[in-house]
């Protein structure tokens, strides 16, 4: 147990470190969320003004859902890191020796735990440099990044696990971008959930995406339903649980196949 | 490693060339035991099948093959990173698929694509690879120190590997391996793809680590030469299996037929030659051309102090000998029916 936690953190250590190292990799994560706020921010600015959106700015109703969104983004792309460690033999050097093999994946979602509350951090204070205000931010603003990190947790374990499965980079990158988009418009990132059509409302209600994002949007009202939120950060945490099952499970296959 | 390792591995190594084990070395558990080894892949490929083998500890064995032979596979098992279909396989006497997590504390595994982190300079690659071994603070310091200056890493040491040339990366990818000294070691082709005079540093290196720590190493390679110079006991693999195993020598000597070549001083008569060396019953083969004696003999240890007394009691002086030993090439193609060049070439998938 202790050999986990120490494992996790050396194996996130080097993670972080070799982020660091890729400043595109930096310029992405900061730049694209930016660019989506802004762009996102300024196209669908009208739509608060339709009747049933149910907020009164729409930069306050998108930037939590721009924090989500890139969380989910930031995680989903996490299996290529594990495809080149796997190209590279690094996976198979760790392998061969003690490391715990719960902490190369824990390693990893500690690490994107670690870049979404940094990405988050920065997304809130660039919408609040746009006009984005949270009175009652505070205890809100913690919830939202809790449960942005909760919902980055399941989709980078599925992604580890897509990536010891398929292990081509091809073959992941078209398994993501199949599955993140349409989770995305399937969920209340961009449009009210009243708004949707009733079947898409429907659909939402499994999304964890859209979990992630009514959780977020919840706890930053000015009246939080603390229950709403705590229900769907439940539903998060159960669906991380499963997900890291199923990691796991990825990484035995990977192992009876080598 | 210690001084009782070794005093015991220098013992074995003075018998490297000779026939047998001693007697000594047989007593003890070996360190690395491969028994009826079998491991099928999707598709019917049998890349292991039925391997057995033992290694000495201290000693060096090399496991020779060409492209698909089986090599990797059987290092994966033996290095707890496969499983095998059936078989067993113990490390210093621990069974690799019961106690995997304690087989891992005693191997280091350098494989045969490379490990290394290439994000990571040479030295956190090596703390890491430390760290996961339980080193830790001062004493993991100046392990990395000193393993970065034996592999010739030190003015590289705080730069990123990305920037290193493949003989960098292979001589970190061995420094990993060695960090939490381990008792057993194994190499998978570890001078392939370097130049000739990294390669006689890294073969320099690799006995160092046998005579000097007393590290029983498992070297596979395609090399003839390096399976020659650097292994006391050798098997020599194909398709899976093993089809011939012994010292280096002991193989080039199961080839009946050394080639000797004799200079007499002057011409003489080819009658009285043959018959003074045919009356040995030792030679085969052979052949009186002018000056030029030629014929294939069993042993030339044993047949050249016969055939040179026996034309010295002729009154025929000698000028020279030569003797042209089988190579292993000779031995791969005796025993897989292909040259080894053919083999490997046909193997590339
Ligand atoms: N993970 C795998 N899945 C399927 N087949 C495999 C796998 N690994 C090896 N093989 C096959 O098993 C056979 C033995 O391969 P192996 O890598 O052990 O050979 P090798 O002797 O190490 O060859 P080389 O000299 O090229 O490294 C080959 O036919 C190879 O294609
Ligand atoms: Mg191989």
């Amino acid at each position: 147990m202790t050999t986990t936690i120490t494992h996790s953190w050396y194996m996130m250590q080097r993670q972080l470190r070799n982020l660091a190292r890729q400043p595109a990799y930096i310029a992405f994560t900061i730049v694209s969320p930016a660019i989506y706020l802004l762009l996102f921010g300024a196209l669908f600015k009208k739509v608060v003004d339709l009747p049933g959106f149910g907020a009164d700015s729409y930069i306050n109703f998108l930037t939590p859902g721009i924090v989500v969104m890139s969380a989910l983004y930031s995680a989903g792309w996490s299996g290529m890191g594990v495809i080149q460690d796997l190209d590279r033999g690094v996976l198979d050097r760790f392998l061969v020796s003690p490391a715990s093999r719960s902490a190369l994946i824990i390693g990893r979602l500690t690490q994107m735990a670690v870049v979404t509350i940094i990405q988050s951090v920065i997304i809130i204070g660039l919408g609040l440099l746009v006009g984005a205000r949270f009175p009652d931010g505070g205890i809100g603003l913690l919830a939202l990044v809790l449960s942005a990190v909760l919902l980055a947790a399941p989709f980078g374990a599925l992604s580890c696990a897509a990536a010891l499965m398929a292990r081509k980079e091809e073959s992941v990158i078209a398994a993501v971008n199949f599955v993140l988009l349409p989770l995305t418009f399937l969920s209340s990132v961009f449009m009210s959930e009243t708004l949707m059509p009733h079947w898409m409302q429907k659909v939402a209600l499994f999304n964890p995406v859209n979990w992630s994002v009514q959780a977020g949007r919840e706890a930053l009202s000015s009246n939080a339903d603390w229950s709403v939120v705590c229900t769907h950060l439940g539903y998060l945490v159960i669906f991380a649980l499963v997900c890291a099952w199923l990691a796991t499970q990825a990484f035995r296959s990977y192992q009876r196949s080598a | 490693m210690s001084r009782n390792g070794a005093a015991v591995v220098l013992r074995e190594r003075s018998d490297a060339s000779g026939v047998a084990m001693t007697t000594n070395s047989s007593e003890q558990t070996p360190a690395i035991e491969a028994r009826n080894l079998v491991k099928t892949y999707r598709g019917d490929v049998h890349a292991v099948d039925d391997l057995s083998f033992a290694v000495q500890p201290g000693t060096i064995f090399g496991l020779l093959g060409p492209n698909g032979a089986g090599k990797s596979t059987t290092v994966k098992i033996l290095t707890t990173l496969s499983r095998p279909d059936s078989g067993e396989a113990r490390i210093t006497g621990i069974d690799v698929l019961r106690e995997p997590d304690r087989v891992r504390h005693v191997i280091g595994c350098v494989a045969q694509r490379s490990g290394v982190d290439l994000e990571a300079t040479a030295r956190e690659n090596l703390t890491l690879q430390g760290r996961v071994y339980g080193l830790g603070g001062a004493e993991l310091k100046s392990r990395v120190a000193e393993l970065l200056e034996r592999f010739g890493l030190t003015t590289a040491a705080d730069r990123v590997a990305s920037g290193y040339s493949g003989g960098m990366q292979r001589r970190l990818d061995i420094a990993m391996g060695l960090i939490h000294r381990p008792r057993v070691l194994f190499l998978d082709e570890p001078t392939t793809g370097l130049d000739p005079e990294v390669r006689a540093d890294t073969w320099r290196e690799i006995s160092r680590l046998a005579t000097d720590e007393g590290l029983t190493i498992l070297l596979t390679t395609h090399y003839l030469e390096e399976a020659d110079h650097l292994a006391q006991n050798l098997a020599i693999v194909d398709h899976g299996r093993i089809v011939a195993r012994g010292t280096p020598d002991q193989l080039k000597g199961e080839l009946h037929g050394d080639s000797i070549q004799i200079e007499l001083s002057e011409i003489s008569d080819s009658g009285s030659v043959q018959n003074a060396i045919e009356r040995l019953g030792i030679v085969r083969e052979l052949m009186v051309e002018g000056r030029t004696v030629r014929a294939r003999v069993d042993s030339s240890a044993t047949a050249i102090p016969a055939v040179l007394a026996a034309l010295d009691g002729a009154g025929l002086p000698v000028a020279s000998v030569l003797v042209s030993r089988p190579s292993l090439d000779d031995v791969y193609l005796r025993h897989t029916g292909r040259s080894f060049s053919e083999a490997d070439t046909e193997g590339v998938r």
